[in-house]
């Protein structure tokens, strides 16, 4: 069971702030999810490999070649926040 | 001797390693010369983690972690993949970090160091590889700033992160571990530390057999050996005082020399690590074999080949082989000469001159110091006068040669010597008295006076000679 405080806690790690109204939401919409995840793991997996990726590809390499980088002005273009070509960020601990 | 750690320290150290000796970032084609660029100048959709990019690992990056993890007697595994690592950080523009997870490249292995009580053995956790975040400059001290740059041009950089056992005992040791690891992987040549931000190291620390504290954002070995001293400090003081040690992470300030509590950073589960969907596995274990063919001769051999071959000491082999340019140096000149003079040449003398002035070995030529060396041991000038030569080389310039004859420092020849002591004895009949009456004093007396006579280039020591031999007649 995925409580209030634990969907508070989720939210802070994705740096969301999330009201009591909405955490209740989703406590349960989580939850439901969960639910769901637990019907899968009554299936039988035993000796069935794990996949790692839904291709069945392995070692897809590229050469260690330059290419080109984009230009500042087209990095920095989606944002009003910047300085001296930074990007600027409120005060980070 | 056995070192009993009588504070029950305990040190493990995770170290970043920058491989920016490759051409190109880890997932992406963007250059890896970015250090004297504008800020976000080496970035692309890929490092900008922008929609509908994707990344594509770096061949030679895959050759490189391999290497290392072989030099680091690990084992390799046969299959690797990527995992992401989910925070939200603004150095990370994706949201996650790509990392590696339950299959890192590199499993157990070991790095023997010179320990408190001799050789001492430190195990490796793992080596593993990721991706290096962008790089935040914060607008005053962290703890206090008022807002923060970001420069994604190091996003995407390759990063090796090799994790320790806790297995130091002091900081000493931990800087010792810090030397070899350096030392081991310049001779990889996969990564040229001497960059900014090539290594970067967290510890954690915990004393008294107790629970451990991790210091992050440490930017140098100096700064590494500070950061334990004060965390050790630290740790037993508030014990003492009856306090209790958490489980926490710190930041060292280096200005400052202290550690700062952070914020509780998140719990392993809450990175919410899953298997990165934008990469395929990698199966490398029949590259392993090939990658094996290229390892250099590391270190620890090299020192003992050193002692084998050229029948040196423990500590000039140990002195010589640290940095792979050194023995590379020496190797040259011990061609050339004497093995034994080269080594106290190289190891004792011209390496003291270099560290003094901050300089590497590049500073200084083969030739010169062969050079040197031949002037010396064909006793044509003294040992004194051979430091002066190789002063003067790393101040102003010049040849041997050349600054033997501009300085007047060949040694004057035999004749003229023996002239000298004549004449030093002849003219002073009193101080020859004083000696032969039991004077210790007055021999030095007459042998200041044939250095006078010669005006310094003759050697101290055979005047010395000489003057006792003609008194003893």
């Amino acid at each position: 069971m995925i409580t209030k405080e634990e969907v508070e806690h989720v939210g802070w790690l994705a740096r969301i702030e999330i009201d009591a109204k909405e955490s209740d939401a989703y406590a349960e919409k989580l939850n439901s999810v969960l639910d769901y995840f637990g019907q899968l793991d009554e299936v039988d997996t035993e000796g069935v490999e794990p996949t790692y990726h839904v291709a069945d590809i392995v070692n897809v390499f590229r050469k260690d070649e330059v290419t080109a980088s984009m230009p500042q002005e087209e990095v920095l273009a989606n944002t009003e926040h910047k300085q001296e070509g930074n990007f600027k960020a409120p005060k980070i601990m | 001797m056995v070192y009993e750690n009588p504070d029950g320290v305990r040190i493990g150290l995770e170290v970043h390693v920058q491989l920016n000796k490759l051409n190109t970032k880890l997932f992406c084609g963007c250059s890896t010369e970015y250090h004297d660029s504008e800020p976000n100048t080496h970035v692309c959709p890929v490092c900008l983690g922008l929609p509908g990019s994707l990344p594509v690992i770096n061949e030679k990056a895959v050759e490189y972690a391999i290497k290392i993890g072989l030099a680091l007697n690990c084992s390799i595994v046969e299959q690797t993949q990527f995992h992401r690592k989910n925070y939200y950080y603004p150095d990370l523009p994706k949201g996650f970090q790509t990392t590696q997870y339950d299959f890192p490249i590199a499993g157990e292995g070991r790095i023997i160091i010179e320990g408190e009580d001799g050789e001492h053995v430190v195990g490796i956790t793992r080596a593993h590889m990721e991706e290096d975040p962008g790089r935040l400059q914060h607008m005053g001290s962290i703890d206090r700033s008022k807002g923060t740059l970001i420069n994604y041009n190091r996003s995407g950089m390759t990063l090796i992160e090799i994790v320790s056992e806790p297995d130091m005992r002091s900081p000493k040791e931990a800087r010792r571990y810090l030397d070899k690891l350096r030392s081991i992987l310049d001779y990889l040549d996969v990564f040229d530390g001497d960059l900014e931000g090539a290594m970067r190291v967290d510890a954690n620390v915990s004393v008294h057999w107790g629970e451990r504290v991790e210091v992050k954002n440490i930017s140098s070995f100096k700064g590494a050996e500070r950061a334990l001293l004060y965390e050790i400090m630290r740790q037993k003081n508030h014990i003492r005082r009856g306090g209790e040690i958490v489980l926490e992470t710190r930041h060292f300030d280096e200005a400052r020399g202290v550690t700062i509590s952070m914020r509780t950073k998140e719990e392993e589960h809450d990175y919410r690590y899953f298997p990165e969907p934008d990469l395929v596995p990698l199966r490398v274990a029949d590259r392993v074999p090939k990658v094996r063919e290229t390892l250099p001769e590391l270190p620890d051999a090299k020192r003992e080949r050193f002692m084998e071959q050229y029948g040196l000491g423990e500590t000039h082999a140990r002195a010589l082989t640290t940095e792979i340019k050194v023995a590379n140096f020496f190797e040259e000149v011990a061609a050339k000469v004497d093995p034994k003079d080269a080594a106290v040449w190289v190891s004792d003398i011209l390496k003291g001159e270099l560290n003094y002035r901050e300089l590497s070995i590049d500073a200084f030529t083969v030739e010169d110091i062969v050079a040197v060396v031949e002037l010396v041991t064909a006793n044509k000038i003294t040992e004194k006068s051979a430091v002066e030569i190789i002063r003067t080389v790393l101040d102003d310039g010049g040849k041997p040669q050349e600054i033997v004859e501009a300085k007047g420092l060949l040694k004057v020849e035999d004749d003229i010597v023996a002239t000298a002591v004549d004449e030093a004895i002849a003219e002073n009949p009193e101080a020859v008295a004083d000696y032969l009456g039991g004077k210790e004093k007055s021999l030095n007396f007459l042998v200041g006076k044939v250095m006078q006579k010669t005006k310094g280039r003759a050697d101290a020591r055979e005047a010395r000679e000489k003057v006792l031999a003609k008194l003893n007649e």
